[in-house]
């Protein structure tokens, strides 16, 4: 199969993907403002002192970002699931993991992307400065495909189970722990001066690592649980 | 895989066994692993027994006070015994469910889920010892340290391995979703551990490190050596009695559980 | 013997909350964990002997 082959199938399922999330922009809604919801319970629950909340926020707007993307991951493979456009994906000749690999940057598209873009504003609600804002969105656009490509693994393992989202949560978080950690170490880094370079190196390496290994893994799981 | 490879594979399986010329994949069926495992239980609970008391003998009443903890540190003995089984039995049992995927053999998978359980009970030995040593220690019955906290971690992978298995009703797939999300956290516990341990050293300063341990006398290593060993053998005999109530639920319906059950009346 | 005496063994220096406290709570997980999986053996046994017995007991009804 031609190079370009290769693309035009990515780009097909990446589309295709795209438009469905399109179509229920509410999904994709709902899980941004679950977002924005959850890190301003936190001054509420923590107290308005600045100093507190300015060395919370990284890591508070980074927990939520764990946990939207949770919730998003649902609905990665259930809607083809329930319509059997999953089992024709598997019985189809082009590579499993292609096929997950676009759906999974559609997903990250779709929900990791605007987490990103609402990073600002959060960061705003904690008082932090302009430079740990701008860290926190690149370690956000570095950290957020990581997590759903890890996520897609633990979607494609609980494919049809009752319980399905704890599950998934349980299964996928402490998974999640390494990107929460130098995601959020990143942003404290700069704003102590030592520099954020060994962070967002090691965010990179997490992402071309998943990049490369997670679509095998979700394409096995997926497998799995069509039997 | 394809005809002619999978004829490849088991001639070259026939021509390994053949050079010992003992029939290892005998004891891969259920059936004769059963009988197999049931002789083995007391040689191994037996050890367990010796070696634990052997160990706590020299915990107690062999090894000195230590000069800066006081009598607390007898903790170590059962602390960092628990604590090395937790993360040696995780990646025992992932490399059995990476067998039973790849394999396809049944008993594979059924020792990785009978390992669980008991990986999951010293992790949370290990957090508790951990914690009542800790407060004595650094005054505090929790602190973020980086062996701790890891522990902690491997303490909800095997709460994800076990609870995945129990929400999968179909043993097959629940034994290769098992097997998947077994590889994956064993793939991961390194940079886990990485990961903590790097958030740990940023946080501490300028502090003493909580995770280097003091210089420890021979005597000390010796004991929880033997505690080590004691609990690994404990561990063989719990999982063999698991794992041959495993083979009997999934082979309920054969003919050879009929009759054993059928003579144990 | 590096004990003074039989108290002085269990006030272990002070410590005896922290010491016992592990060495009880790992002994009774352990003992916990094997009365547990000697019940589900117990049990399990029980269950497939009343399920032949049963499934015995209708092949007689049908036979006669």
């Amino acid at each position: 199969m031609s190079d370009a082959g290769m693309f035009a199938i990515l780009r097909c399922a990446i589309r295709r993907d795209l438009v469905l999330a399109m179509r229920r922009r509410a999904d994709v809604l709902t899980t941004l403002f679950f977002f924005v919801i959850v890190v301003s319970l936190f001054p509420l629950g923590v107290g308005p002192e600045v100093n507190l909340l300015r060395s919370m926020g990284p890591g508070v707007v980074w927990v939520a970002a764990l946990l939207a993307s949770m919730l998003s991951l649902g609905r990665l493979f259930s809607g083809d699931h329930r319509d059997g456009t999953l089992e024709q994906m598997l019985l189809t000749p082009q590579p499993l993991p292609l096929l997950v690999f676009g759906k999974v940057v559609a997903h990250w598209l779709s929900s990791g992307v605007p987490l990103v873009f609402m990073a600002p504003v959060l960061g705003m609600q904690f008082g932090l400065s302009q430079d740990a804002v701008l860290v926190l969105m690149a370690t956000l656009l570095l950290g957020t495909p990581v997590l759903s490509m890890i996520g897609a693994i633990g979607a494609a393992l609980t494919l049809g189970l009752r319980g399905g989202g704890v599950l998934v949560s349980l299964l996928v978080l402490p998974l999640y722990i390494p990107v929460l950690i130098f995601g959020a170490g990143a942003v404290e880094a700069s704003a102590s001066g030592l520099g954020a370079q060994a962070h967002m190196s090691l965010l990179g390496a997490f992402l071309v690592a998943s990049l490369l290994l997670a679509p095998w893994a979700t394409a096995a799981a997926l497998r799995i649980s069509m039997e | 895989m394809g005809h002619g490879r999978r004829i490849a594979y088991f001639d070259g399986i026939r021509w390994v066994t053949g050079l010992g010329n003992i029939n290892w994949f005998k004891y891969a069926s259920p059936v004769t692993f059963y009988g197999l495992a049931g002789r083995m239980i007391p040689w191994f609970s037996a050890a367990a027994a010796v070696l634990a008391v052997a160990g706590i003998y020299i915990g107690f009443f062999v090894a000195p006070t230590d000069f800066q903890q006081g009598e607390a540190y007898r903790i170590i003995f059962i602390h960092v015994p628990a604590s090395w089984m937790s993360m040696f039995i995780y990646v025992v049992m992932a490399v059995w469910a990476g067998f039973g995927l790849v394999l396809n053999t049944r008993l594979s998978s059924m020792m990785a889920s009978a390992l669980a359980p008991t990986g999951a009970m010293f992790a949370f030995i290990a957090l508790w010892t951990g914690a009542l040593w800790g407060r004595p220690m650094w005054g505090a019955y929790w602190v973020w340290d980086a062996r701790l906290t890891s522990e902690l971690i491997l303490l909800f992978l095997y709460i994800g391995f076990m609870a995945l298995q129990a929400a999968i009703d179909d043993p097959r797939r629940a034994d290769r979703a098992g097997a998947v999300i077994a590889l994956v956290g064993v793939v991961n516990v390194p940079i886990i551990y990485f990961s903590v341990l790097w958030w740990n050293t940023l946080h501490q300063g300028s502090s003493i490190s909580v995770t280097k341990a003091p210089a420890m006398a021979h005597i000390m290593l010796t004991g929880m050596l033997v505690m080590a060993i004691a609990a690994w053998m404990y561990t063989i005999a719990v999982v063999l009695v698991r794992v041959r109530c495993i083979i009997l639920e999934r082979e309920r319906h054969s003919a050879w559980v009929a009759d054993l059950v059928k003579e144990a009346k | 013997m590096i004990w003074a005496s039989w108290s002085a063994f269990f006030a272990m220096g002070g410590y005896a909350f922290y010491v016992w406290g592990s060495y009880v709570m790992a002994l009774v997980f352990i003992a916990g964990e094997v009365w547990l999986l000697l019940r589900r053996k117990r049990t399990l046994l029980q269950r497939l002997s009343l399920i032949q017995r049963l499934s015995a007991g209708e092949k007689d009804e049908t036979a006669s």
